[in-house]
This record gives C-alpha cells, structure tokens and sequence, in this order.
C-alpha cells in the first residue's frame, strides 16, 4: 500500500475565491450600474415622512359600508381565477406531454417549447390589456388572460414530472401491445397525477392574487373596483378592498396548501 | 393462441447487439418450440435481460443479419423494429425482474392493462373495461393466488405478490409466450417457489410457451427441462437442464461458476406438474 503524503488543503483553491470576488462583483456593479435607471431615491422617504403619515392616516379607518358590492366583485375574481385555472390545466395536459423529452420527439418538443415559453413570457397583464380590446371590457378578458398565461407555466411544470417518471411501469404497458395513448393513460398520467394536482391547486392560487391584478385594466372582479376608488383617491374604501383581498388571498392559501398536502 | 404448426414459437438468428464497444449478444441462435419452458442462465451481465428484451421488440438488434420472430412473425430484423409489432406484443407476456407495475393503481387495473392490446381505443382509453374483461382479471388473479388483493394499490403488495399480478397480467393478456426475465431474482424462497410453479402451471395447463432467465441453476434443473446457458452474449450450452451438474458448469464458466451455483433454491423434490423431456435428454452434454 502506498501511503499519501498529500495534505488536503485546509481553505478552498485560491481559483475558487477568485471567482466567487468575481461574481459578487458583477452583482454589485449592475445594481450600482442600475441605480440611476430604477431613480433610487431612498432619501425621499424621510424627507416626505409628514406627507407620508398623512397619506398613511387617510385609510383609517376602513371603510366597509359597500361591503356586499366588493364581496360579489371579490367572487367574480374567484370565478375569474377558477375559470383560467381549468382552461389551463386542460391545455397544459397536452402541451405538458408534448414538451417531454420522454414523451415527445424533438421535432415536435423544441416548437411546443417555444411557444409556452412564449405564454410564460408575456406577463397575464400585458395580455389583459390585449384582451381586452380583442373581446371587451370584462371578466372573460380576464380568465383568456390567464388561461395563457398559465397553460405555459403549467404545461413545463407538468412535463418536468412527466419527464422524472419511472420508465418501468411504462414498458410494463408497452409489452402487453397497448398503443402509445394507452401507455400515456395507464402508465404515465397515474405516476404523475399527485403532482399535477398540487401544481394546478398552486396556480389557482396565485391566479387568485393575478385576478386581482388584471382587473385594474379592466378585465372584471375586484381589480376594477380598487382601480377605481384608488383613482378616486377613496382611501378607507381602499384599504376596506385591500384587507377583504387579504383575507380571502389567505384563506384560499390556507384551504389549498391543505389540500395539496393531501396529494402528494 | 398460440398457433401448433411446425413454426417454433420463438426463433433467434445471429442477433448482435453492441452498447457502446461492448457486445452484449454476439451471434445469439435459439429456437424455442410451442409448449416448451426454457431456462435462460448465465452470470450477471452475460445478456439474458438483453436477450429478452429483444425478443419482446423492446430493444432494437445492430444493424446487419439478426432477426427474431416470434410465431413466426417478424419482430425485428437488421436492426429495425417491426412496424406492425403491436400486432405481436399481444402474444407476448413479459415478467420484469422489477414487476413493472404501476404502482398508485389497484392491482386489477394492472393487471386489465393485459387487456389493452385487444381492445377498441375509445375503450381503452376510457377506462371502460367490460364484465367479462374484469371476470377475466379477477380468474388469472385467483389463479396466482392473491385475488383478495385486487383492489389495493399495487404499491402496497409484497414483492413477491407484485409478481405474482405481473404474472397475472400476462395470462389476462392471453399470451401464448412468456418471456420472464429473473421473476425471481428479488423473491425470498418461498415466493420463488410459488412463482416458479405458477409459470410452470401455465406451460402445463395452458400450453404457454414459457422463456425463463435464471441465475441460480438449480431452479432451472428443477422447473426448465431444457436450459440455455449465456456467457459473455454468447450461447454456451443449449440442452437438458439435467446435465447441467456443478462439474459441467465449472467447465462452462470456470470462476463465475459459483455464482450460478449458490443458489437460495429450497432443495425439495420437484413440485411441478412434469412435462415429458425432449428425446435429446439422454443425449445430455455436448
Ligand atoms: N442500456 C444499456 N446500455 C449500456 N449497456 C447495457 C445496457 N443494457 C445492458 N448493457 C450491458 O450489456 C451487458 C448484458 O447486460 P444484461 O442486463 O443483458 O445482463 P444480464 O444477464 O441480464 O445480467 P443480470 O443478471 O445482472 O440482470 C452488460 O455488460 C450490461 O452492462
Ligand atoms: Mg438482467
């Protein structure tokens, strides 16, 4: 047996340091780089600190008196954020297999890749606002904006399952001469379905927050109504809006990440 | 069913396959006849899951002169997968080492997955299966032993019982061939016995055509009149089981032999109904 005489070194390779400067360097170089552009005036905080608290005083108390009006706007964006959701599970079903590298040929992977990529790169906002000129003002705009929105960020999440699949059980279907549907039905989709759930339970709620959200250019729900008492400057009707958001928001969260504990 | 002409029921010529520049099968030749139970041996990596795989189309030869035919239907040829394979697979079970199940479905949907390759898409696709395609499943589920397990999730069986619905699956399928790559490699004696005995049971009662790849010798003597032996791709020996003594296989494997040999086997007189030898028994050795 040879004996090693080789020390091991008690701090990292110098290269390694090196680079790790390197990288915080870049960091601190674009923020600084950025500073300027974002117009960081942190300074304007404290000077404007009277003004602020008065702002800040201007929505309290809330203001419920139309709390039956923003309850039924509250459920629409519900409704809203229901409706995208299950348009999207259902294109994301196909779209997910399609993009996975052990489902889907490349010629037919790469292009549907593209365009979810595309979906998920165009904020439900940006295609709020296409909406809503291309169908009107209204909750519909709302729930094809996120319907697309998505359907691309749940056809990748989906195919990343479908791609960390055992193949075994697969071939197990394959070997009894079932058809590459069938193989999908009875070997794929039961090893995924468990995370699929909880992914599509997860995008209902933050569907629930981008509602919100997307009904401030006019796509229906409780977006609307904020928009227009902020505009109004109603500021306890504001803050009224703002903490029954919260309070439905967290609920919805509480209620699915129970339910998604169930399926996993 | 498995048609009784002269065709052999599985045919292997000069199949090749290299991974990489290692060859896994070289020039590989069997011929199985209807009815019989050959035992498929050889050490850890000598080819017999490769073997098999190929004869299920589920891996594709290299390209040059290798064919395989199952029935007399082609399987693959030069390299290249049948394209209407599908019109095959039906007559052909295949019993994974690991029972390639799956597991979050109850175990008669597994085993209704046997059905698949006969019936209509919209039906299968549906999840409709009929009355008797259930009767059918719930039979080949008695008939392994473990019918009270039909609606617990696979996942939740025991090894051995997991094989035993893979099995199932096979029969429900209708196969007339069952490529059984080591069903008992990860079984405790006792199960393996059990699993020994259905396969050897669907060769008796039903004819089954039953390929089995082994790496303990001594099932093979107790259950396969006919042994085919692998070394390095290669076929070494291909004869009566019964000649395969630990002297001749010493001579065969030389220091790997042991491995074949140490088996878990439970040494007790064969249960198995006894299917008569081939006359080449007596001709034992080459
Ligand atoms: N997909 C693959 N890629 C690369 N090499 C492979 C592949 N499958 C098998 N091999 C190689 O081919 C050879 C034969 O493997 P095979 O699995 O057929 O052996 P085996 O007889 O079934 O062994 P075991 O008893 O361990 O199951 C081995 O050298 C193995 O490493
Ligand atoms: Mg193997």
């Amino acid at each position: 047996m040879t004996v090693s005489t080789h020390a091991v070194p008690l701090s990292p390779p110098l290269r390694r340091s090196v680079l790790r400067l390197i990288g915080w360097g870049i960091v601190l170089g674009a923020l600084a780089a950025s500073w300027k552009g974002a117009d960081m005036r942190p300074w304007a905080l404290f000077q404007d600190a009277g003004n602020m608290a008065v702002f800040a005083a201007d929505f309290f108390p809330p203001d419920f008196t139309e709390w039956r009006y923003y309850l039924g706007e509250l459920l629409v964006t519900l409704q809203i954020a229901a409706w995208g959701t299950a348009l999207a599970i259902v294109g994301a079903i196909p779209f997910g297999l399609l993009s996975a590298e052990n489902i889907a040929p490349v010629w037919v992977r790469q292009p549907v890749r593209r365009l979810m990529d595309a979906f998920r790169a165009i904020n439900e906002m940006v295609f709020a606002m296409l909406f809503v000129v291309a169908v009107g003002l209204g909750p519909f705009a709302g729930v094809l904006a996120l319907f697309l929105h998505t359907t691309g960020i749940l056809a990748k999440l989906f195919s990343e399952a479908v791609e960390a699949i055992d193949p075994r059980p697969v071939e197990g279907i394959r070997a009894t001469g079932a058809g590459p549907l069938e193989e999908i039905v009875y070997g794929v989709i039961p090893q995924v379905l468990p995370l699929w759930i909880s992914y599509s339970l997860y995008r209902f709620e933050s569907n629930v927050r981008s509602a919100t959200v997307v009904g401030m250019v006019g796509a229906g729900g409780i977006g609307v109504v904020l928009w227009e008492i902020i505009r109004g400057f109603y500021f306890a009707q504001t803050s009224a809006v703002m903490i029954m958001i919260i309070v439905t928001v967290t609920v919805i969260d509480l209620v699915s990440a129970r339910l998604r504990r169930l399926f996993i | 069913m498995a048609d009784r002409t002269n065709e052999a029921a599985i045919r292997v010529m000069r199949l090749d396959k290299t991974f990489g520049d290692r060859k896994a099968l070289d020039q590989v030749s069997i011929e199985v006849r209807p009815g019989e139970m050959v035992a498929l041996i050889g050490a850890s990596g000598s080819g017999k899951s490769t073997l098999l795989r190929h004869v299920a189309g589920l891996t594709r030869g290299d390209r040059g002169q290798g064919r395989v035919e199952v029935l007399g239907v082609c399987v693959q040829a030069e390299g290249r997968i049948a394209a209407d394979i599908r019109r095959i697979r039906p007559q052909i079970g295949f019993v994974f080492q690991q029972f390639n199940l799956v597991g979050r479905l109850p175990v008669i949907t597994n085993v209704l997955t046997g059905a698949l390759g006969r019936m209509p898409a919209w039906r299968s696709l549906a999840g409709r299966f009929t009355l008797e395609e259930r009767r059918a499943a719930v039979d080949a589920l008695s008939r392994v032993g473990i019918a009270e397990t039909a609606w617990q999730r696979a996942s939740t069986l025991s090894g051995g019982q997991q094989q035993r619905a893979a099995i199932a699956r096979t029969l429900v399928q209708g196969a007339g061939i069952i490529l059984a790559d080591e069903p008992i490699a990860s079984l405790d004696p006792e199960s393996s016995r059990r699993v020994m005995e259905i396969l050897a049971a669907a060769n008796a009662e039903d004819g089954t055509t039953v390929l089995v790849s082994l790496h303990q010798v001594d099932y093979a003597v107790r259950y396969c009149p006919r042994t085919v032996a692998l070394r390095q791709g290669r076929v070494v020996y291909d004869g009566p089981s019964a000649a395969l003594t630990p002297r001749f296989l010493r001579e065969l494997y030389g220091a790997e032999a042991s491995a074949l040999i140490d088996g878990a086997a439970p040494r007790q007189a064969p249960v198995k109904p006894q299917m008569p030898l081939g006359p080449d028994r007596a001709a034992a050795v080459a």
